[in-house]
């Protein structure tokens, strides 16, 4: 399987200049744009959260993601225009 | 508020007076449950919960605020090998909503336990009977340990314990309203038909209520307000935790029968004549 950063740097290459470099992306309830090719891992990245300490639901779907790193579910996961994520945590509560 | 030094741990000796509650095959160190919301500091909210000895904690899922994605979560303050973190569902009022907190709070890894709560009404925060059944057969499927919040009601507990939940618990009156345990027949009820463990959740607003409600014979209670917002919240989580652990004793004691009449204590021969 490729890698997916590959993946990714080769999109961010072969789509510079043909169409826009950013994806629109519904984030928390909140609209936000990311670079093309980016994956979950990036955006958390970008947004400084520790993928140790948050849960995210991509389309739906919950990542399960406890391995985080390189290697883990979140850095294979590309982002799409038009994807909605939720990335939650614990909170106090009763 | 004065400082609290190390809390006196005059109640330690309870393990040799009584057994371990035990909760889908885990053994639990301490009755009391507690919650985690409602602090003033996450610092206090961590003394509070030493204070306690509670080894189940609850928490809550959200959505992370992405504007101020520097602070500190609550996990920094909570050391998920020294505490089992319950996750509840609160807020939820679908069965849908319910399972999808749920499971993203097993997403995080750290157990498959769950508070389920599916409220019914939103003023009242009361549960929907209907929902919390339904969402708990849906994750005992999908290998949930189900701890389900219902009302006082013992037909409700009966169908959650058949729909498999791991421990049913009533409230002792509404979320937190702190207005003790409106009801202790309808616990007992509960108490003496389930075989799974009963935990009284809600309402506990005084270390009294927490006492009254643990000689009614159930096993453990679950608070977090009457914590939280006590004016000294260290020292109400120590009172708390001797009332729990005096009124499991004394249950265990068995009271003395009430008797609407004088019985002198001091014998009646020997007086002077």
């Amino acid at each position: 399987m490729p890698q997916p950063r590959a993946i990714a740097i080769f999109r961010r290459m072969t789509t510079a200049g043909l169409a826009s470099e950013e994806l629109s992306l519904t984030v928390n309830g909140e609209p936000r744009t990311v670079a093309r090719g980016s994956t979950v891992a990036d955006l958390l990245d970008e947004l400084q959260l520790d993928p140790r300490e948050v849960v995210v639901e991509h389309n739906g779907e919950i990542i399960r993601h406890r391995l985080a790193g390189p290697d883990g579910p979140l850095s294979h996961r590309l982002l799409s225009a038009g994807d909605t994520l939720e990335i939650v945590h614990f909170v106090g509560g009763g | 508020m004065s400082a609290v030094a190390t809390p006196a741990r005059g109640t330690a000796e309870i393990a040799a007076w009584d057994s371990p509650l035990t909760i889908a095959g885990r053994e639990l160190r301490s009755r009391l449950m507690v919650g985690t919301g409602k602090y003033a500091s996450p610092v206090l909210m961590a003394q509070a919960i030493e204070a306690s000895g509670a080894e189940v904690v609850t928490v809550a899922v959200r959505r992370v605020p992405l504007n101020r994605a520097d602070e500190q979560g609550i996990l920094h303050y909570l050391d998920p090998h020294v505490h089992l973190l319950l996750a509840n569902t609160a807020g939820c009022f679908t069965v849908d909503e319910a399972v999808r907190y749920a499971r993203l709070a097993r997403a995080a890894g750290f157990n498959d336990w769950v508070k389920l709560e599916v409220i019914g009404d939103a003023e009242t925060l009361l549960p929907d009977p209907f929902g919390t059944v339904e969402a708990t057969r849906i994750l005992v499927a999908d290998g949930f340990r189900v701890l389900a919040y219902t009302n006082d009601d013992v037909v409700t507990a009966l169908r959650l314990e058949d729909a498999g939940a791991v421990a049913v618990m009533p409230l002792a009156s509404p979320i937190g309203s702190g207005l003790g345990l409106l009801n202790p027949f309808a616990v007992r009820t509960i108490k003496a038909r389930l075989s799974v463990p009963v935990i009284v959740d809600a309402g506990v607003g005084t270390a009294s209520d927490a006492c009254l409600t643990m000689e009614q014979g159930v096993d453990g209670v679950l608070m977090n307000t009457g914590i939280a917002q006590a004016s000294d919240p260290v020292r109400m989580a120590a009172a708390m935790r001797a009332g729990v652990d005096a009124g499991r004793l004394a249950y265990l004691a068995g009271r003395m029968p009430r008797k609407e009449i004088a019985i002198p204590s001091s014998p009646l021969a020997g007086m002077l004549g």
